[in-house]
């Protein structure tokens, strides 16, 4: 018994330093967030007020809330899909017997090292109009004129989602072919020998088996969607009107340029109930495919 | 490993290799179109402006862009706060990870698995995230504008902990209780016992850690605001935010140089920083 509660004590010591910290700056922040999004901002002496649910009526009649909400889904679902489905070609290549497999898979994984902030200065000479690669190229192809790809509110996003699809989908592929060089040969062979092609292989073999990687990596691309919104700030700060403002950077402008860290609270428990109920939603459409055996 | 699969194969042979053919220009094709953008800002950053558009395989090279950028903005302090802080945040993560890891691996104590269910809340409610209520912490305890403040939201990484847990499962505990009858104590077993052989996990860990805050962007730039703070990242975009007259060819030296050191590690221990991210991923 002695032995036991010195164990006890033991493991609580040196639990303690990492605990402080994660309740400092994660568990603690997130409890005061929801706390704070029924308070009014404070303003020089004045302190905050409770003021109920005012602020998510606020949220409710929000017009750029909404936008910025739907630039987000449509972000999410434009970047994850397409990232996923890249990083397999790519993980499925790079397995394979290739020539020049080293270069390859080099080239796949650099954008995954470079700052998201040098990618977006990178891109943004991409996408300068006239002058930029992307409508040199076009010119000299098509001859289409000048498209100032990222200052038109019809593409400003989608010009943002590539930026981002270029970013993570090596990052990606790492995970899968974590996952394919952990799929026994035999399997492979013995389809091999019953005649099935690479395509059946893929779907009826590999693709199955990559199920946890899928869900691993879906979920991480979706946190991705909401979290990383550096190259927006590079990009086009959001503009033009709002277009390629996704919820994260709305949170930044509203506690952080306007100063409204009462609202900000509340758009930040906007973001974290969608977060929840995304990873539990996902967790429960993937765990009936994920133990196929 | 492929060879020996090939062989039942070969009545399709002549398909086969098509199909190969075929998979293999894709693989390129996409290879060449990843590198592009990069190839196009090396370009630009190491030629005179005047060939920022225009591609002549005889074009002068020149190091001047790269001068320049130094010269325009204090890179060199922006590398030296990114250094600091990327050292302070391995650091703390390292020794506070290693011992929570350690706890949850290996004690049976009452709360462990509540608290190892918050622990793992973190990687879905980040510090990234909580940037409001973060930014008022730091203001209470003074330390906006520091590094540390940038620092002290990640040292207790709820992944760093999950991670090193994981490895030290798989530690024999017929090693563990060895070290023990011999009388090491506690953190003497952890030190002598565990984290040597945990070493490629604080590798993969550490190489994670590194480009992932080096590439930070979002809280360092609301919590600092003075060129003795400032990471390369917000220095990167304080930079080429000053639109007049600065040269294409210089914003892509200055981008390149802020990625550079991450950029020449990656190039050199290319396997490494594969197998890491790998290791960190499949745990």
């Amino acid at each position: 018994m002695l032995i036991r509660s010195r164990e006890w004590v033991h493991a609580w010591l040196l639990l303690l330093p990492a605990l402080f910290f994660l309740f400092a700056f994660t568990h603690v922040p997130a409890v005061m967030t929801l706390w704070n999004s029924f308070y009014s901002t404070p303003r020089g002496r004045r302190p905050a007020r409770f003021i109920g649910i005012e602020n998510y009526e606020r949220m409710i009649g929000d017009p750029v809330f909404w936008k910025v909400l739907g630039n987000n889904l449509w972000f999410a679902l434009g970047t994850i899909p397409t990232s996923i489905a890249i990083a397999i070609a790519m993980a499925l290549w790079v397995n394979d017997r290739l020539a020049g497999r080293g270069f390859v898979r080099m080239t796949y994984f650099t954008p995954t090292v470079l700052p998201l902030i040098a990618v977006a200065n990178i891109w943004l000479f991409f996408y300068t109009p006239g002058f930029g690669l992307i409508d040199q190229v076009a010119s000299a192809l098509f001859g289409w004129p000048q498209t100032n790809w990222l200052g038109d509110p019809a593409t400003a996003l989608n010009a943002v989602i590539v930026v981002t699809v270029w970013k993570e989908a090596g990052f990606f592929m790492i995970f899968y072919l974590a996952a394919l060089q952990a799929i026994p040969p035999s399997l492979v062979e013995a389809a091999k020998i019953e005649g099935a092609g690479r395509w059946t292989i893929f779907w009826r073999i590999t693709f199955p088996l990559m199920m946890p990687t899928t869900l691993f990596v879906s979920i991480n691309a979706v946190i991705n969607s909401f979290r990383l919104v550096d190259h927006i700030f590079i990009l086009t700060n959001g503009g033009p009107d709002n277009a390629s403002s996704l919820l994260l950077f709305y949170i930044y402008e509203t506690a952080f340029k306007y100063w409204e860290t009462g609202y900000g609270a509340t758009l930040t428990v906007a973001m974290l109930a969608i977060l929840c109920a995304l990873a539990i939603g996902q967790f429960f459409f993937f765990d009936r495919r994920v133990h196929y055996k | 490993m492929t060879a020996a699969a090939d062989a039942p194969a070969r009545p399709h042979r002549r398909r086969f290799d098509l199909d190969r053919a075929l998979n293999t220009l894709a693989a390129w094709a996409l290879a060449l179109l990843w590198i592009l953008p990069l190839a196009f800002a090396i370009w630009t950053a190491i030629h005179p402006s005047a060939y920022e558009a225009r591609f002549e395989l005889l074009a002068p090279l020149t190091f001047e862009n790269f001068e320049k950028a130094w010269g325009a903005a204090p890179f060199a302090r922006y590398f030296l706060n990114t250094f600091m802080l990327v050292t302070l945040i391995l650091a703390g993560q390292f020794l506070l990870c290693t011992l929570a890891a350690y706890a949850f691996a290996r004690f049976a104590f009452p709360g462990r698995s509540i608290l190892f269910t918050l622990v793992l809340l973190q990687l879905l409610v980040m510090p990234d995230i909580l940037i409001v209520e973060n930014y008022k912490t730091m203001r209470i305890l003074g330390l906006v504008d520091t590094i540390p403040a940038i620092a002290l939201p990640y040292i207790a990484s709820g992944f760093g902990i999950f991670l090193l847990r994981q490895t030290f499962m798989t530690v024999p505990r017929e090693l563990d209780e060895a070290a023990r009858i011999e009388g090491a104590t506690v953190l003497g077993i952890l030190w002598r016992v565990y984290i040597p052989l945990a070493k490629p996990t604080y590798l993969a860990y550490g190489l994670v850690s590194v480009s992932h805050h080096w590439n930070n962007f979002l809280w360092p730039l609301i919590v600092t605001n003075s060129v003795d703070t400032r990471p390369v990242t917000v220095g990167l975009s304080v930079f080429s935010a000053i639109d007049s007259g600065i040269e294409w060819s210089v914003i892509n030296a200055a981008t390149l140089m802020t990625s550079g050191p991450l950029l020449i590690a990656f190039l050199l221990f290319q396997r490494q920083f594969v197998q890491s991210f790998m290791r960190a991923g499949i745990k």
